[in-house]
């Protein structure tokens, strides 16, 4: 091999070498497409409190509260967060069946928080 | 009079042998439905003691809807309760005495216009327990200055009873330190001893999207499960439930406000209508007879010539 062709030899190995790499920094620090939903909890009612998700999209929930302590729990996919006036709270969720599921206040927050309950419809 | 009905009634498990009757208010006002436990206290049945379940009186609570009669139930509740021609040993409350309010005064006023209202039964012995809606929006301090600890034990001819407080903690917790205190408790009595836990929410997953479920409970049962001789009585689902969780019994009580919906038979969780037709219906109180403690009879054979 002569002194030329190693040379062009090392510069492709080096560049392939820095795309793989930018590929994999670029991967690693992607951020997902997620869907954000706004849920504003309040006067003992979720709104919006019917929310369509598709099976195997990631979506965060971002969930505020317009005057009380709250909670907001989804309880088939197992997530919950206090929901606090003054803050935003955050659940993300990808979910991985379809169906009909309940999301509820598990805080008690007054007369009301009986019904303060929303329907996640997560469809294929 | 109408005779009383046994078909009204059912006959559970529980309590060493026991026995729960459960009436309601519907008839009239369960007073014959409490009189035949009376005659049974009577001496049909080796009892040693009974004593009378009232819940969830919700008092504060307005909705003609729902209950037109609200001012008038729980002192309904009280006659029949004196009416009993043999009184119960003690009457629990097992929470939601009170409606809930955010206005500190009138959750006060209300806690003072129940314990008016109850003062008038007869019998002196009355144990009550907090309830969400007393108890979550101040972990239970306007609960705690008119009736007392959260959280207590107590004992009646050989039956020890322990209260667990599973409301004041708004997010349903029972939490470490009161299991601490329960274990430390259970750990005074002997594994066959007979032990009652009266609490509001039920202590296993009932329905928990509707909050019918304690988020600790677990662990209580886990503490309770060595102990071969236990039975819960429990309030806030509004609605009569019988549950085994292992060998431990847990039975719900009425409501003397207005009934809820069985779980998850509808999408949202409300009240029952009043039905004018049926005044009553759904609610009611109940009386809990505790048996004997089965008696030992040791039996040695001996043969003829008495070796
Ligand atoms: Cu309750
Ligand atoms: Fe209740």
């Amino acid at each position: 091999m002569n002194h030329k062709k190693r040379i062009l030899l090392t510069g492709v190995l080096l560049a392939s070498a820095v795309v793989s790499g930018l590929l994999t920094y670029t991967r690693a620090n992607a951020v997902p497409v997620e869907r954000v939903i706004h849920i504003t909890a309040k006067n003992f009612q979720f709104s919006p409190d019917s929310i369509t998700l598709k099976k195997g999209e990631p979506v965060v929930f971002e969930i505020s509260s317009g005057d009380r302590k709250h909670g907001f729990s989804l309880r088939a996919f197992g997530v919950r967060t206090d929901v606090l006036p003054g803050k935003v709270s955050r659940i993300r969720l990808t979910p991985d069946k379809t169906g009909k599921f309940t999301f509820s206040c598990d805080v008690f927050c007054g007369d009301g928080h009986e019904e303060m309950t929303g329907t996640v419809i997560v469809t294929e | 009079m109408n005779k009383f009905d046994r078909r009204g009634f059912i006959k559970l498990a529980g309590l060493g042998g026991g026995v729960v009757f459960a009436s309601s208010l519907s008839r009239g006002f369960g007073l014959n439905a409490l009189g035949s436990v009376v005659d049974y206290a009577n001496g049909k049945a080796q009892n040693d003691f009974y004593f009378v379940q009232l819940s969830d009186t919700h008092w504060g609570f307005a909705g003609p809807k729902v209950n037109p009669d609200a001012e008038g139930t729980l002192k309904k509740a009280v006659q029949a309760v004196n009416s009993l021609e043999v009184q119960p040993d003690f009457i629990v409350f097992t929470g939601d005495l009170t409606h809930t309010t955010d206005n500190v005064q009138v959750r006060k006023d209300r806690m003072s216009q129940f314990k008016d209202i109850v003062g008038g039964l007869k019998v002196p012995t009355v144990h009550f327990m907090a309830g969400e809606h007393d108890a979550s929006l101040d972990r239970g301090d306007a609960y705690q200055e008119a009736f007392g600890k959260l959280n207590y034990t107590f004992d009646h001819k050989g039956v020890h009873f322990v209260v667990v407080d599973n409301v004041s903690d708004p997010g349903a917790s029972v939490g470490e330190s009161q299991l601490n205190w329960l274990k430390a408790d259970l750990k005074q009595q002997k594994t066959d001893a007979r032990i009652v836990v009266l609490t509001h929410r039920p202590l296993f997953d009932l329905y928990p999207d509707w909050d019918w479920a304690t988020k600790d409970g677990t662990a209580v049962i886990d503490a309770l499960m060595p102990h071969k001789n236990v039975t819960v009585f429990y309030g806030h689902i509004h609605q009569e439930n019988h549950h085994m969780t292992g060998h431990i019994a847990h039975h719900s009580a009425k409501s003397l406000m207005f009934p809820l919906p069985a779980p998850g038979s509808v999408p949202k969780k409300a009240p029952v209508p009043w039905d004018a037709s049926a005044p009553y219906k759904g609610l009611g109180l109940r009386s809990i007879e505790a048996g004997p403690k089965q008696a030992k009879y040791e039996i040695k054979e001996l043969n003829v010539t008495g070796a």
